[in-house]
């Protein structure tokens, strides 16, 4: 709103859209910070983990002896010495009614199915004895073999789990034809094959790790009646619930914090062993506990992100018009089934096919069992991976019909008079504008003049290659619409809870179910209730994370905080608004009907009688003067269940130099203009765009856990795992174009995860497209300087045309998790 | 046990130590210097970073009984007579943090290069942060604090 003559001299500037610094920064700029390790309780007790070195042995014998004899020592206990007081870590998702799922103890007896499962805790007075006397735990084990690989994992040639039988957890399939929302996908291809084009091609999305800034950390209070844990967490009500339900301590008993946590991007979106070890020694020994991972086991034993082979075909009329997508995925849980598991690749399953109109689709992905780390949500969950096979492979279309990327998208492109538009994978979609955040781009990035410079280097044979990689993409965000999740088999809902309590003295204070670790709830919630109560934005306190005082919540994960979270807020401060309204009517002896509010005060029209909602909140307060019939309180809760997922869109194009003499890669440029709806903070969105960008540039650059033949994590600590830093990274070109979402009252859409999804295929595309006309169409994340030279130099690299379509899931496949992608079929035009 | 005596965000303190106390375990379990922490167990990170007699240092790669006699600054001790430094400021300002869990430590280190260069480049900016990781920001806001701090013109 601009300011004009019309405009009442008090009225308040709009708070939603003002670039307001974050309430709080102030803390953490100073290190007045509630981070879990910060907490230290009288008589608190430290524990340290006795950790499995092999990836699959039976556990023969435990000796704690030595360790019980050392120094301040208070206690060495094994999963034998728990029974069912242990609880398990829970699958709240089984993806199929059959589903394979190993049953997951925190801390096993018997077997261990990684490199870092805890075999034994030690307990001692302070951190530093615990850890030495874990040294001491002399454990023997009889070394199993190990399933690894995940392709051989899926062929059952070594078994993860021996007595499951097989390794192989779930086979999930959609597909279009059956559930009546496009064609067949089969039909598509042998129609192709015959007079079309059909790409085939395989890519490998690599293992990552989370790597949250601050390690996980648990302290356990059993003192009080209720038993409390403060975790570096981003479900605290989660861990509740799970708690409760696996360990047989009443929910009402469980009070879980959630205090300042330090980054999570899915990481901390678990149930992990350790919180349940912790809560059960603090129960055992009637004394607070504390544990802290030390970044080495967060690495090794926090759950793992990513971990597909994607098999792909795209059917094509000459012309590069799609008519069929079909996609055949094999996923690595790792050691178990975690709290999403498997269903961190369905949540791909409705976006392969993005923001195009495919006639038809099928998809289908098999879970397997490994031994290694479990896998679960990182930043994406899902969509990172889709969005990658999808933007991958239309590149290789606009390669083969010979056309620019972004003309092969448009000519597939939902366009913005089709809106809302239901998909080929049954999603209706709100809202989008693709040419115009695809022109504002293009605009910002100079993309005519990059592709002369790239057009005059190949021509001169310059040394180093430029490279312009797109990248167009979706996400379904804003988790969930808790039918959907029914019908998914989910084990919960996807409501999100707010109440707003109104002060005697004024101040609002406004609870929340989500669990901010970094996103800048508190300040991007008080400008909506400020907006919307018409009070000041300092006199709104936020709070979180605390199963106490927010006792209802889904916390925070896959961009649904402010969608869903903050729709919950709206409706429950428009219930204070209409509780106070009669009120309001009462005090001013007016009718209701003539009452106005606006600016956070009931006005009687036509006159200059009024009351501000703070008087009405003390009126309320000392409650001598109220309407017979009405409780003496304003304050109001609300639980919304979404009745539609949220879908931000945007285009990001990124210019890489390739030397081809070396493989180095460099990123010259990088401009998005995403589309997510109305913005609330603009400060805010910019910072979770320039954040989730360096995620999924890292996943196209820099970082893989690796694994050796043995299943050591051989990428388990920050000298091995390659996490950018300042000098690799640039500055970034953001801007938005904005097509309001039209399923909340906000017309807001998910930033949190946009960035991340986005940036990997546009980086990867660059890479590939500046060394495509050496023979080059595929090159393996994270692009090394070593697989880019050897993609260019090295056999076997470079496009290979052939004229067998490729088996899909076959057994079997190359040693280790770090082979080279299958080989690409391309049939059809221009071939 | 070895007797250390410091000074540490202006106040005199005194302990008897473990030689193999890190400097930062001393500031968070002896101190209660909660404000500066621990990301890592290989100084990559850097979100330990406090001043060791006005230089900046990785705290978990200093050990206890090497500070007996310096004086240390840590993200608590910045601001004086309650008003921030202007880094802090900064970092504010130009959204610089999201988490916070590496902000104590790239604030400490983004005042020692400005202390030793004043009006930093972009590029110079970015390697003189390099051994201080963030998985919030991508740094692209903790460049622009940087610059802002050193009173130079801020890119959007």
């Amino acid at each position: 709103m601009t300011a004009t003559q019309e405009r009442p001299a008090d009225e308040v500037e709009r708070e939603i859209g003002r670039d307001r610094r974050r309430k709080e920064d102030q803390r953490l700029i100073t290190g007045r910070t509630r981070w879990t390790d910060n907490i230290t309780l009288p008589g608190m007790l430290h524990l340290a983990m006795v950790r499995s070195p092999f990836a699959h042995a039976t556990i023969t014998s435990i000796d704690t002896t030595a360790a019980k004899a050392s120094t301040n020592v208070v206690a060495v206990l094994t999963g034998a010495d728990f029974g069912d007081e242990l609880g398990v870590c829970i699958n709240a998702w089984a993806i199929t009614t059959d589903q394979v799922t190993p049953t997951h103890s925190p801390m096993p007896s018997d077997r261990v199915s990684f490199a870092g499962e805890i075999v034994a805790v030690v307990v001692a007075r302070t951190a530093a004895e615990a850890r030495d006397a874990a040294e001491l735990v002399d454990v023997e084990y009889d070394e199993l073999p190990a399933a690894l690989d995940l392709k051989q994992a899926a062929a059952d040639e070594v078994l993860a789990h021996p007595d499951l039988g097989t390794n192989k957890s779930a086979l999930w399939v959609f597909d279009s034809g059956e559930a009546g929302t496009g064609g067949n996908v089969e039909d598509a291809i042998a129609k192709a094959r015959t007079d079309g084009i059909v790409i085939e091609r395989e890519y490998r999305q690599q293992r990552l790790i989370p790597a949250f800034m601050e390690p996980r950390s648990v302290v356990v209070d059993p003192t009080g009646e209720q038993n409390t844990m403060w975790s570096a967490t981003q479900i605290p009500h989660i861990v509740r619930f799970a708690l409760a339900a696996t360990t047989g301590v009443p929910e009402s008993k469980i009070r879980v914090v959630a205090p300042d946590v330090g980054g999570g991007f899915g990481g901390k979106l678990q149930v992990t062993p350790e919180e349940w070890i912790a809560w059960a020694v603090g129960r055992r020994l009637g004394k607070p506990v504390k544990y802290t991972e030390t970044r080495s086991e967060s690495l090794l034993s926090a759950h793992h992100g990513r971990d597909q082979w994607q098999k792909l075909t795209l059917a094509a009329e000459k012309d590069g018009s799609v008519t069929g997508f079909k996609v055949e995925l094999l996923a690595d849980l790792g050691a178990y089934v975690a709290i999403v598991g498997g269903g961190v690749p369905v949540l791909g399953a409705f976006m392969f096919n993005s923001i195009y109109k495919f006639p038809a689709y099928h998809f289908a992905c098999q879970t397997v069992l490994t031994n290694k780390t479990w896998t679960d949500a990182y930043r994406g969950a899902g969509r990172p991976e889709a969005t990658y096979a999808i933007e991958r492979i239309m590149d290789e279309l606009a390669a083969e019909v010979g056309v620019d990327p972004l003309a092969i998208r448009e000519k597939n492109w939902i366009t913005h008079e089709e809106f809302p538009f239901t998909t080929v994978a049954g999603l209706e979609y709100d809202s989008g504008n693709y040419e115009a955040a695809t022109a504002r781009a293009k605009e910002m990035f100079g993309y005519d003049e990059l592709r002369a410079e790239q057009m005059a280097r190949r021509a001169s044979g310059d040394t180093v290659q430029l490279g312009i990689g797109v990248s167009t993409f979706t996400e379904m965000c804003g988790l969930a619409p808790s039918r959907v999740l029914g019908q998914l088999n989910y084990g919960a809902g996807g409501w999100e809870h707010a109440s707003v309590r109104m002060l005697a003295t004024g101040k609002v204070e406004v609870i929340t179910g989500a669990s901010a670790h970094g996103q800048g709830h508190e300040t991007a919630f008080s400008q909506i209730v400020a907006d919307r109560l018409g009070v000041a934005f300092d006199d709104v306190e936020v709070l979180h994370g605390d199963t106490q005082v927010s006792h209802k919540g889904l916390d925070t994960y896959g961009s649904r905080s402010l969608v869903v979270g903050g729709e919950a807020l709206v409706r429950a401060v428009d219930k204070v608004i209409e509780k106070a309204r009669p009120i309001a009517a009462h005090l001013l002896e007016a009718s209701v009907d003539d009452l106005e509010y606006s600016g956070g005060r009931f006005s009687v029209k036509g006159t200059d009688q009024g009351l501000a909602i703070g008087e009405i909140a003390t009126a309320v307060f000392t409650a001598h003067n109220l309407p017979d019939d009405v409780e003496p309180s304003i304050d109001a809760e609300a639980t919304y269940d979404p009745i539609n997922f949220n879908y931000p869109h945007g285009t990001h194009l990124c210019a890489m130099e390739v030397d081809t003499e070396t493989g180095a890669v460099k990123m010259r440029k990088y401009v998005c203009c995403d589309d997510i709806g109305n913005i609330i903070n603009p400060l805010i969105v910019a910072g979770q765009v320039h954040g989730g960008l360096v995620q999924g540039i890292a996943q196209a650059l820099w970082e893989e856990a690796v694994y050796d033949d043995a299943g050591t994590l051989v990428s388990g600590s920050f000298v091995d795992y390659l996490l950018p830093t300042a000098a690799d990274t640039i500055s970034f070109d953001v801007d938005h174009t904005t097509s309001p979402s039209t399923t909340n009252t906000l017309g807001t859409k998910g930033v949190g995860e946009a960035g991340t999804i986005a940036s990997t295929p546009a980086v990867v595309n660059a890479v590939v497209d500046a060394v495509r006309h050496l023979g080059v169409n595929d090159i393996q994340m994270p692009c090394t300087p070593e697989r880019v030279w050897k993609a260019i130099n090295g056999p076997g690299s470079g496009g290979a045309t052939e004229g067998a379509a490729m088996p899909h899931f076959e057994s079997g496949g190359a040693a280790g998790n770090q082979e080279q992608p299958g080989t690409s079929s391309t049939e059809g035009a221009g071939a | 046990m070895t007797r250390i005596s410091l000074n540490v965000d202006g106040a005199s303190v005194s302990d008897d130590v473990e030689p193999r106390m890190l400097l930062v375990q001393y500031l968070r379990e002896r101190l209660g210097k909660t404000g500066t922490v621990i990301g890592c167990d290989t100084s990559n990170c850097g979100a330990c970073t406090v001043h060791l007699n006005g230089t900046s240092v990785k705290s978990c790669n200093v050990l206890a009984v090497q500070a007996d006699g310096a004086e240390v600054t840590t993200i608590e001790g910045l601001a004086k007579d309650g008003k921030l430094h202007a880094v802090q400021e900064s970092f504010r300002e130009c959204h610089g943090l999201q988490c916070g869990f590496c902000t104590p430590g790239m604030i400490m280190q983004s005042v020692d290069l400005l202390k030793e260069n004043p009006k930093p480049s972009e590029e110079e900016i970015r390697l003189g942060l390099e051994g201080n990781l963030c998985r919030c920001t991508g740094y692209h806001n903790i460049v622009r604090a940087v610059q802002h701090a050193s009173g130079q013109a801020v890119n959007s």
